[in-house]
């Protein structure tokens, strides 16, 4: 971590200051153990606790969006329902198939929650708090979670059961379908910013234009189509609606959850959310600003409490969508990825190119710039957007004579 | 490599994999969806053979919710009945006490005074609504999207519910029409509540139809999905808003003009390409339809009597003889059928139930889609399991 | 454009999300068992026996054991036995009643039938709902005196059909005395003529002349 400036507030400070009081008597190479395990342990807590409101929350969120109240039995508000959930996860029998791949069987939620748990480690929440600070750290991540996949696939072969199979394989065609759009979503990001390295990307959207307007990439023509597509492929790559074929109920085949039960079924779920949570941390981090503040007047907030308030927004957007919208089946959901994702990401390549030769231009002509970015990226998806929807459209209807 | 071979009587409760004779093609997977299954509308199996994701093959099986009601009717009095037609179309219990009325009184000749007719024609239309408006949100919960119009469209039918508590005295069971009217006066505070309820549905439409008709993922899910030809719907003996979306312009209260329908200024919306998307919206567009029906009936209804005075309550013994009442209920056309030899229970009792025989081309609606589509082309049939299987 | 359906259905999301916290139609759960909602007037659940008086449930029930809802009961739930002996009901008239009167509320499907059937308004629907039982087969039975309740908890339950029904059997007993009245008084005027010859009967006054029942 990045030594404190004397000008950072106290609020801004606390963080460090409070495991400097823990560690700061250990000898050297044990202080660096040390402050590295603190690292991993308050990450876990943070958001083990994120993801037991997070169910809270949408369990509330969804039911307030149809017209009930959402869970209020256990404690005040429902507050206390993510622990009877807990208790009642943790307390349910493991079967396990006879016939099953014990070793596999055992090994896939584990590897698929350590992979996610892994993503963490890169993102900064604040302006001294980012775990490790790797110069490739973006590359890290997008590895770390395509290793998730091979969970998944595990999860339905080691079950030995057809369902889960042909769910596991199904699962397997949506994410890696859907892996595309999402890495081709932040090269444009790494073109312009010049690093990898997720501390760097958010140093270089630190500014603000005429004094108020922040420099974040999703201000620009390029980073609002980028964000756009992050985030849509964030979505299906965590399962969620309207992706969220492989876990659906009216299914006929039980996904490739079906032989889990219990804590393993636990680390299923708790996997998909901190997916989504790591998906939208990074999101923050390449087009929202990071841990900056919206206007140099709010700088006085905290740097975690900004990051903290865009990944519960992103988060809140996620939930927002799955109360809405029906799902995708899986050919439409494929078509969609190859036929429309991948494209519009390609050509925002070519927009962000311009963009950055066109960086020096000055005056009238940057209104030009402007004007070219943003023709750039709406018109391929309008183009793009017709021919997708070229069979389906709002009908007028006749009434018999 | 069947497991338990294919016994009609006794068929497999899993899956197996049987292998066709064709070795190009491979294996065909075999599956029983139901009777237990979160999207089959109650207790309904069908048997679905696929290849790959495509289905080639599929077989329903009824009566799981068979409780014997015609034979039960052959055996109680015409009026102990009324309250066995409740629970046929559970949903609609109004329209059919209507239709068993309406063939009572054709067999009785008996005649219903207007205040009764405009009575029923608000309660069917009111029934109407409710049940459209529930099958809204059952295909839209089938198509996955969680709940939430499901829960809105709840929300209105409650509305209508309570209208039909207040009036009968049951949510569902209503129990309400007698051979030759109705059985309890709608007071005119009811009146007025019918039309606070009837003067907001349209904006609940409103906002029903912004949340997803307009939706590109429900319109890829439905439309082009289980075409259903004229030719086929007709030959076929299909009736209801599944007709209706298929391109013909057939419905009974246009056609007999019971009841005083033919007093009455509505249109009939058709469809033009007979797919699922076709069939919810001729549905939504009949909810307005039968508003505009409301609030012309609510202007109009005379006070009077609403029984017959000839009509005796209890002893009813028709004159021998045979008829056939039918209704255009919210599914399709329910008609009941009643043989009378004399005494106070009918010699033979035979309802015709909408959604068995719209059942009938589910096959046909399938083949060739995936098991995904099977589950939403089900749910626009719109079945009932009570009258399916009675 | 692709995409405005779906912009267009959060929009109508976010306006439910937001009134669900100001607008009470936009939150219509009423917590059961805190807060019931109000049940209407017209609802009806298990029949129930109706007595006149509280005190005296058994001897004042309005029931005469004719039996008609046993017979027009859709599945036959309800099973009666006559008495042998009479009593008097609550005009003072010599009635036979029930000695037995089961009803079987697990089959019982609330249709009504039995109460638009009964001539003397002795069986109405009740409104309970909450008969939850933890024993499967004699729970449910239901005999006279669990089904007997007095006409004052048939007021509070239903209000303007109590009344309706209180003022028609008040309407009727009052045709029913003066009937017998004038009976009365015609029996005694065709007992007291023998006896007539030894007085002069003054014109109008002395014999009695039948009333006319007004």
């Amino acid at each position: 971590m990045m030594p404190s400036t004397p000008q950072d507030s106290l609020l801004e400070r606390a963080p460090q200051l409070l495991r400097d009081l823990v560690t700061s008597h250990l000898p050297e190479p044990w202080r660096w153990f040390a402050n590295s395990l603190i690292a991993m342990i308050v990450i876990l807590a943070v958001f083990g606790l994120l993801f037991a409101a997070l169910t809270l929350v949408e369990r509330k969120v969804l039911g307030r969006v149809q017209n009930r109240p959402g869970p209020n039995r256990t404690g005040p508000f429902g507050l206390l329902q993510p622990i009877a959930d807990g208790i009642k996860m943790l307390s349910k029998e493991d079967i396990v198939p006879r016939d099953a791949d014990h070793i596999l069987h055992f090994l896939a939620p584990v590897i698929l929650l350590a992979s996610t748990v892994m993503a963490f480690a890169v993102i900064p929440y604040g302006r001294h708090l980012v775990p490790v600070d790797l110069d490739a750290a973006v590359l890290y991540f997008f590895a770390v979670g395509a290793t998730t996949e091979l969970a998944v696939f595990m999860a339905g072969w080691s079950s030995h059961n057809k369902y889960s199979l042909l769910a596991a394989m199904r699962a397997l065609a949506q994410l890696i379908s859907y892996e595309l759009p999402l890495l081709l979503s932040w090269v444009p990001v790494v073109m312009i910013s010049g690093t990898l390295s997720t501390t760097g990307i958010v140093a270089a959207q630190s500014a603000w234009k005429w004094g108020w307007v922040p420099t974040w990439n999703v201000f620009t023509p390029w980073g609002f189509a980028g964000f756009a597509v992050f985030m849509v492929a964030a979505l299906a790559e965590s399962n969620r609606s309207p992706f969220d074929l492989p876990e659906a109920e009216s299914e006929l085949i039980a996904g490739h959850l079906t032989e889990y039960s219990g804590c393993k079924y636990v680390f299923f779920f708790m996997a998909e959310y901190f997916g989504m949570t790591a998906l939208s941390g990074m999101a923050v981090t390449l087009f929202l600003g990071g841990w900056h503040a919206p206007l140099p007047s709010l700088e006085f907030i905290p740097s975690y409490a900004w990051f903290g308030a865009k990944l519960i927004t992103l988060l809140v957007g996620f939930i927002w969508i799955r109360a809405t919208f029906p799902r995708l089946r899986i050919d439409q959901l494929t078509r969609f990825a190859w036929k429309f994702l991948v494209p519009l990401a390609l050509i925002n390549l070519g927009t962000t190119a311009f963009w950055s030769l066109s960086f020096g231009w000055t005056g009238p002509l940057q209104l030009v710039r402007w004007a070219v970015a943003i023709v750039l990226v709406v018109v391929p998806f309008i183009v793009m957007g017709r021919r997708l929807s070229s069979g389906v459209a709002p009908r007028t209807y006749s009434y018999a004579t | 490599m069947s497991l338990t071979g294919d016994s009609p009587l006794f068929p497999s409760g899993g899956a197996h994999v049987r292998a066709v004779n064709d070795e190009f093609h491979g294996d065909l997977l075999e599956v029983s969806m139901g009777p237990h299954h979160p999207s089959t509308h109650g207790v309904f199996r069908m048997i679905v053979t696929l290849d790959g994701e495509r289905i080639v093959k599929l077989k329903p099986v009824l009566g799981y919710l068979h409780r014997n009601h015609e034979k039960i009717g052959e055996g109680t009095s015409y009026l102990a009945s009324m309250p066995y037609t409740d629970r046929l179309d559970y949903l609609n219990a109004m329209t059919n006490n209507w239709a068993y009325a309406l063939s009572v009184e054709r067999l009785g000749g008996l005649a219903v005074p207007e205040r009764a007719e405009y009575l029923r024609i608000i309660l069917a239309e009111l029934s109407r609504l409710q049940n459209h408006v529930c099958l809204a949100g059952f295909l839209l919960q089938d198509t996955g999207a969680s709940g939430t119009p499901l829960m809105y469209a709840f929300r209105e039918r409650e509305t209508i519910l309570d209208l039909f508590e207040s009036l009968s005295g049951s949510r569902m069971m209503c129990n309400y029409q007698r051979f030759g009217g109705c059985r309890v006066d709608a007071s005119p505070e009811w009146l007025g509540q019918v039309s606070t309820l009837v003067d907001g549905f349209g904006a609940f439409l409103d906002e029903f139809e912004q949340l997803i008709t307009g939706n590109e993922i429900l319109m890829s899910r439905t439309q082009g999905i289980g075409v259903l030809k004229a030719a086929d719907a007709v030959a076929a003996g299909i009736t209801g808003p599944l007709l209706r979306a298929a391109g013909v312009g057939y419905d009974i209260r246009k056609v007999d003009g019971y009841g005083l329908y033919n007093r009455f200024n509505f249109r009939v919306p058709l469809g033009a390409h007979g797919d699922t998307y076709d069939r919810y919206m001729v549905r939504i567009l009949e909810m307005r339809e039968s508003i505009t029906i409301l609030q012309q009936a609510l202007r109009d209804i005379p006070t009077g009597p609403i029984m017959d005075p000839k009509a005796k309550l209890r002893g009813f013994r028709p004159k021998p003889g045979e008829s056939y009442g039918r209704i255009e209920g919210p599914k399709g056309e329910i008609g009941f059928y009643l043989i009378s030899d004399g005494s106070a229970n009918p010699y033979r009792y035979r309802v015709r139930p909408p959604s068995f025989v719209n059942l009938t081309v589910l096959e046909d609606l399938c083949l060739g889609h995936t098991i995904a589509d099977s589950v939403v082309i089900l749910g626009s049939i719109d079945i009932v399991l009570g009258e399916v299987d009675r | 454009m692709l995409g405005s359906g779906l912009l267009q259905g959060l929009a109508v999301t976010a306006k439910n999300f937001v009134g669900s916290f100001h607008d009470p139609k936009r939150l219509t759960t009423v917590e059961y068992p805190e807060k019931r909602t109000v049940l209407p007037e017209a609802y009806r659940n298990f029949p129930f026996l109706v007595s006149e008086k509280a005190e005296d449930p058994m001897g004042t029930l309005r029931c005469v054991a004719c039996q008609i809802c046993e017979k027009e009961c859709p599945p036959q739930c309800i099973y009666i036995e006559k008495s042998k002996d009479k009593k008097p009901d609550a005009t003072g008239k010599m009635q036979i009643y029930p000695a037995v009167f089961l009803i079987d509320s697990s089959v019982c499907m609330n249709c009504q039938i039995c109460v638009e059937v009964c001539p003397f308004d002795a069986i109405k629907m009740d409104q309970v709902f909450e008969i939850a039982t933890q024993e499967r087969f004699h729970a449910l039975l239901l005999d006279r005196e669990q089904l007997a309740k007095p006409n004052s908890y048939f007021h509070s339950i239903r209000p303007s059909e109590a009344a309706e029904v209180d003022g028609r059997l008040a309407a009727e007993r009052k045709v029913a005395e003066e009937k017998a009245k004038a009976a009365a008084l015609a029996k005694a005027a065709a007992q007291a003529k023998p006896v007539a010859p030894k007085t002069e009967p003054a014109p109008g006054a002395a014999s009695p002349k039948p009333q006319n029942p007004a």
